[in-house]
C-alpha cells in the first residue's frame, strides 16, 4: 500500500522542478562543449583512472571539504556538516526506509517523511542492537550533526573570525531568502519528527523521542495537530529550497561535481565565454573565501570587486566595468578558491567582451635581422626602467663566457602581456609577431628574459620552439655548472615571490636556491603561493594611483618585517614599484648573483 | 612659387568655442587624474613606442584638452600599452587607463 498523505507534495513538486533542472543544464552545458572536449569527456568517462579520480575528490572537496578544513578547522566543519551530513541523511533514511518497505518501488518523498507514517512503540534498553534501532539512531546523530552545522553558520554571522574570515560575502536579497529557507529545513525535521516522537510514544531516537516526550510535557494544545503544521512546514521550506535552487548559489553543488568531472577528463578554460567558463561561474559557493585574500580588499579597502561578486555578476548576466577591470590578476584569490575556480580567465573573458574594440597600428616598426646567438637574452619593457638589472645581465653572460645577444638592447617590442591583460589579444599578436620573427632569426637555442611578465606570455602563448627560461632559472643553471663562482656576502636578504613568476609560472625554488647560495634568506610571513603582489601589477586598470601606493606600502610592511638588509625580487616591475616606498634597498636577484662574483 | 627663402606658418591659433569638447568628457570622467598632469614630458621620454616613431603620449593627452581629436584618434594606434609611461610619472597619472578611456571615447563617438 501507499502512502501518501497531501502535505507531501510541495517537497515532491519541489524535487521533480529540482531533478528536471539539473538535467536540463548538465544537458545544456555538455551539449555547448566543442567537438574536441565532448570526445575528451566520453573518453574520460570510459577511463577508470578518471573515473576514480573525479569520485575521490568529489568525495574529499564536496563532501569532506577538505581544502576549507585545512584553512581553518572550524569552517571545515561546519561546511561538512551540511553536505556530508545531509548526503548520508540521505543514504541512511533511504536504507531505513527499505527496512520498512519491502517492496522495491519507494515514493521519493517516503524516505524523507517516514516517521510521519510510521510509529514504532518505544525501543526497550536491551533492543538498543536492533536494526530499527540502529537507525533511528543514525537519523537522530546525523540529523544533530548538520544541526551542529547550522549553530555553527548561526555564529558565523556574527564571528566570522572564529571561522578564519575576516569578511564574508555582502548576500543580495534573494540569497538571503533561500538561506533562510535552507537553515529552517533541519529544525523543521527535528520539530516535526520530535512532535510526532512525542505523540505516539515511540518511533524516535535519543534526539527527538527526548526532545518530543519534553515539548509535550511542556506545550499545550492539540500535539497531533502541532506535529501536522511541522510536517507541512517542513515540506513547504524543502520544496521551496528546490525550486529556488536553480536560481541561486546553491546550484554550486550539482555544478561542481560536473566541473570535477570536466576537469578530470581534461577539459581547460577557453579566452571566451564558454561552456567550462559557465560552468565554473554556477560552481562558485560565494564561500567568500576569496574576499580575505585579496589586497585590494585589505591593504585598500576598494571590497566590491573580488571574486565572489565578479562571478556572482556574471551569474545575472551583469558586470559592471570596474569589477572586470579593477584586479590585478595577482592570482591570490585563484589560489584559495576551495572550488579551484580560474578566475583570472574568467575576469580576462570579460576584459576581451569590453576592450577588444579598440583599433592599433604598429606599422611602424621596422626591425632588421638582429644577428646569431646561442642565448637570446630579452630584457622587456620594464628591465629598461630597471637598468641596474640588464648591466648585471650582461655583465653575467660576460663572465659565463655565453654567446648571447641582448635582442631588446635598443628599446624592447612590448611582449604583449599588458595588451592582453587588458583584454586586447589580437592587438597583443601584432606585437607578438614581431618578436617571434626576432627571436626565430637569432637561431638561439635558449631564450631568457629578465621579466616574469614576458616569461609567462612567452610560455603560453609565443609557441617557440626554443627553450625559455626566466633568468633567476638560468643563473642557477650557469652556477650549478660552475660557470659562474660565487661567493657569499652573508647579508640578510628576504625574497618576494613575483606574481607571474610564483603563482603565474610556478617558480619558487630556482631563485631561493639561488640566494641560499649567496646570501642569508630570512623567512617571510607570506611567501610562495601566498605570497604578496607588488601592487604594481598591470593588471590593474582603473585604479588611482593611492589605493596602489597602499597596496605597496601594505606588502612592504609585511616583507620587512625581519628587517633584512636587502629586499630581493626577481621582477623589475616590482622592483621598480617597491622602491618608491621601500627604506630598504630593493634588489633584483640578478644584481645580488652579480655583486656576489669575488 | 618663389622661395622667399621662408614660408608662411600653419595657423596655430586654438579656437575653444570650435574644439570638440565631448572627447574630453568622456575620458575625464573615466580617469580624473588627467587633470593633474604637469606636462612634464616624463612618460614621453620613456615611451616603448616613441622609441621607435614620433609618437608622443604627453602630447596626446594635451590635445584632449585642446578638443583636436582627429590627431588623437591617428596616433593613438601606436602605443603599446606597456605601462612605462606610467611608472615614471612624477604626478602619479594612471595613463594606461587614460589610454583605455581615449580608446572609449574614439569606440563611442566615431
Ligand atoms: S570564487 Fe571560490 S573562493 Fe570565491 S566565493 Fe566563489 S567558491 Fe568561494
Ligand atoms: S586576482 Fe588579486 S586583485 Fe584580483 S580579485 Fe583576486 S586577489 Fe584581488
Ligand atoms: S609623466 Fe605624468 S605629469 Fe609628466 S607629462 Fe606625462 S602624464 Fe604628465
Ligand atoms: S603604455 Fe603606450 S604610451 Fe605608455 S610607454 Fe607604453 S607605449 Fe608608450
Amino acid at each position: 500500500m501507499i502512502k501518501f498523505n497531501l502535505f507531501v507534495l510541495p517537497f515532491s513538486l519541489g524535487l521533480i522542478y529540482i531533478v528536471y533542472s539539473i538535467i536540463m543544464h548538465y544537458y545544456r552545458w555538455i551539449k555547448a562543449l566543442p567537438a574536441l572536449d565532448k570526445v575528451k569527456l566520453s573518453t574520460g568517462i570510459r577511463t577508470p583512472s578518471k573515473v576514480f579520480a573525479s569520485l575521490k575528490e568529489i568525495f574529499l572537496e564536496g563532501l569532506i571539504h577538505r581544502k576549507l578544513w585545512k584553512r581553518n578547522p572550524l569552517l571545515g566543519y561546519m561546511h561538512m556538516s551540511f553536505a556530508l551530513g545531509w548526503f548520508l541523511l540521505i543514504v541512511m533514511g533511504n536504507l531505513e526506509s527499505r527496512v520498512y518497505h519491502g517492496a522495491h518501488f519507494n515514493a521519493p518523498y517516503y524516505p524523507i517523511f517516514l516517521k510521519f507514517f510510521i510509529h514504532d512503540r518505544l525501543v526497550l534498553f536491551f533492543e538498543i542492537f536492533t536494526v530499527p534501532a540502529f537507525f533511528r539512531f543514525m537519523m537522530d546523530f546525523l540529523l544533530l550533526f548538520v544541526l551542529s552545522g547550522l549553530v555553527l553558520a548561526l555564529v558565523k554571522r556574527k564571528q566570522s573570525n572564529w571561522f578564519g574570515m575576516k569578511q564574508t560575502t555582502r548576500h543580495s536579497l534573494f540569497d538571503r531568502v533561500i538561506l533562510t529557507c535552507l537553515w529552517l529545513i533541519f529544525p523543521m525535521r527535528l520539530l516535526a519528527e520530535s512532535y510526532t516522537a512525542g505523540y505516539f510514544h515511540g518511533g524516535g531516537g535519543f534526539l527527538t523521542q527526548n526532545l518530543g516526550n519534553l515539548l509535550i510535557a511542556v506545550t499545550p494544545g492539540p500535539a497531533e495537530l502541532i506535529a501536522y503544521f511541522f510536517w507541512w512546514s517542513y515540506s513547504l521550506v524543502l520544496g521551496l529550497f528546490f525550486i529556488m535552487m536553480p536560481y541561486s548559489r546553491y546550484m554550486h553543488i550539482p555544478s561542481e561535481l560536473l566541473l570535477i568531472v570536466f576537469r578530470h577528463c581534461g577539459i581547460q578554460p577557453k579566452k571566451w565565454g564558454s561552456a567550462f567558463s559557465d560552468l565554473e561561474v554556477y560552481s562558485c559557493s560565494r564561500c567568500g573565501v576569496c574576499i580575505d585574500a585579496c589586497q585590494l580588499n585589505f591593504a585598500a579597502g576598494i571590497n566590491n570587486i573580488q571574486a565572489v561578486y565578479l562571478i556572482r555578476g556574471q551569474r545575472d548576466q551583469y558586470i559592471p566595468e570596474n569589477i572586470a577591470l579593477t584586479c590585478m590578476l595577482c592570482g591570490r584569490c585563484q589560489e584559495v578558491c576551495p572550488v579551484g575556480i580560474k578566475v583570472d580567465s574568467l575576469r580576462l573573458i570579460k576584459r576581451r567582451e569590453i576592450g577588444s574594440g579598440q583599433v592599433s597600428d604598429f606599422s611602424y616598426i621596422a626591425s632588421s635581422h638582429p644577428g646569431f646567438a646561442d642565448v637570446v637574452y630579452f630584457a622587456g619593457c620594464m628591465s629598461h626602467l630597471t637598468p641596474s638589472i640588464t648591466i648585471a645581465m650582461e655583465g653575467l653572460f660576460t663572465a659565463a663566457g655565453v654567446n648571447y645577444l641582448f635582442l631588446d638592447r635598443d628599446g624592447s617590442i612590448c611582449c604583449g602581456r599588458p595588451l592582453m591583460l587588458a583584454g586586447k589579444d589580437k592587438q597583443a599578436n601584432e606585437l607578438m609577431e614581431f618578436n617571434k620573427t626576432l627571436i626565430r632569426q637569432t637561431r638561439a637555442r635558449l631564450l631568457v628574459t629578465s621579466c616574469p611578465i614576458c616569461y609567462k606570455i612567452f610560455r603560453e602563448e609565443y609557441n617557440l620552439p626554443i627553450r625559455i627560461q626566466h633568468h633567476s632559472q638560468y643563473l642557477l643553471d650557469l652556477v650549478r655548472n660552475g660557470k659562474i663562482p660565487l661567493q657569499s656576502q652573508h647579508r640578510k636578504v628576504v625574497y618576494h615571490d613575483p606574481c607571474d613568476l610564483g603563482r603565474g609560472g610556478n617558480i619558487y625554488s630556482a631563485p631561493r636556491e639561488l640566494l641560499g647560495k649567496i646570501s642569508d634568506l630570512l623567512p617571510s610571513e607570506k611567501e610562495c603561493a601566498n605570497a604578496l603582489c607588488c601592487g604594481g601589477s598591470l593588471g590593474l586598470m582603473n585604479t588611482s594611483v593611492q589605493s596602489k601606493d597602499e597596496v605597496t606600502r601594505n606588502a612592504l610592511h609585511s616583507l620587512l618585517e625581519h628587517e633584512p638588509d636587502f629586499l630581493v625580487t626577481a621582477c623589475p616591475l616590482c622592483k621598480k614599484t617597491f622602491a618608491k616606498h621601500s627604506g630598504t634597498e630593493v634588489k633584483d636577484i640578478a644584481e645580488m648573483v652579480y655583486d656576489a662574483i669575488p | 612659387m618663389i622661395d622667399f627663402g621662408y614660408t608662411l606658418t600653419r595657423d596655430r591659433q586654438l579656437d575653444y568655442d570650435r574644439g570638440d569638447f565631448r572627447f574630453l568628457r568622456i575620458v575625464r570622467a573615466m580617469e580624473p587624474s588627467l587633470d593633474v598632469c604637469i606636462g612634464c614630458g616624463s612618460c614621453t621620454a620613456t615611451c616603448s613606442a616613441g622609441h621607435f616613431t614620433g609618437f608622443n603620449i604627453r602630447k596626446l593627452h594635451t590635445l584632449i584638452q585642446r578638443g583636436d581629436n582627429e590627431t588623437i584618434k591617428a596616433e593613438l594606434k601606436k602605443c603599446m600599452f606597456c605601462g612605462k609611461c606610467q611608472l615614471v610619472c612624477p604626478r602619479g597619472v594612471n595613463l594606461r587607463n587614460l589610454i583605455l578611456a581615449m580608446n572609449r571615447a574614439i569606440e563611442q563617438l566615431g
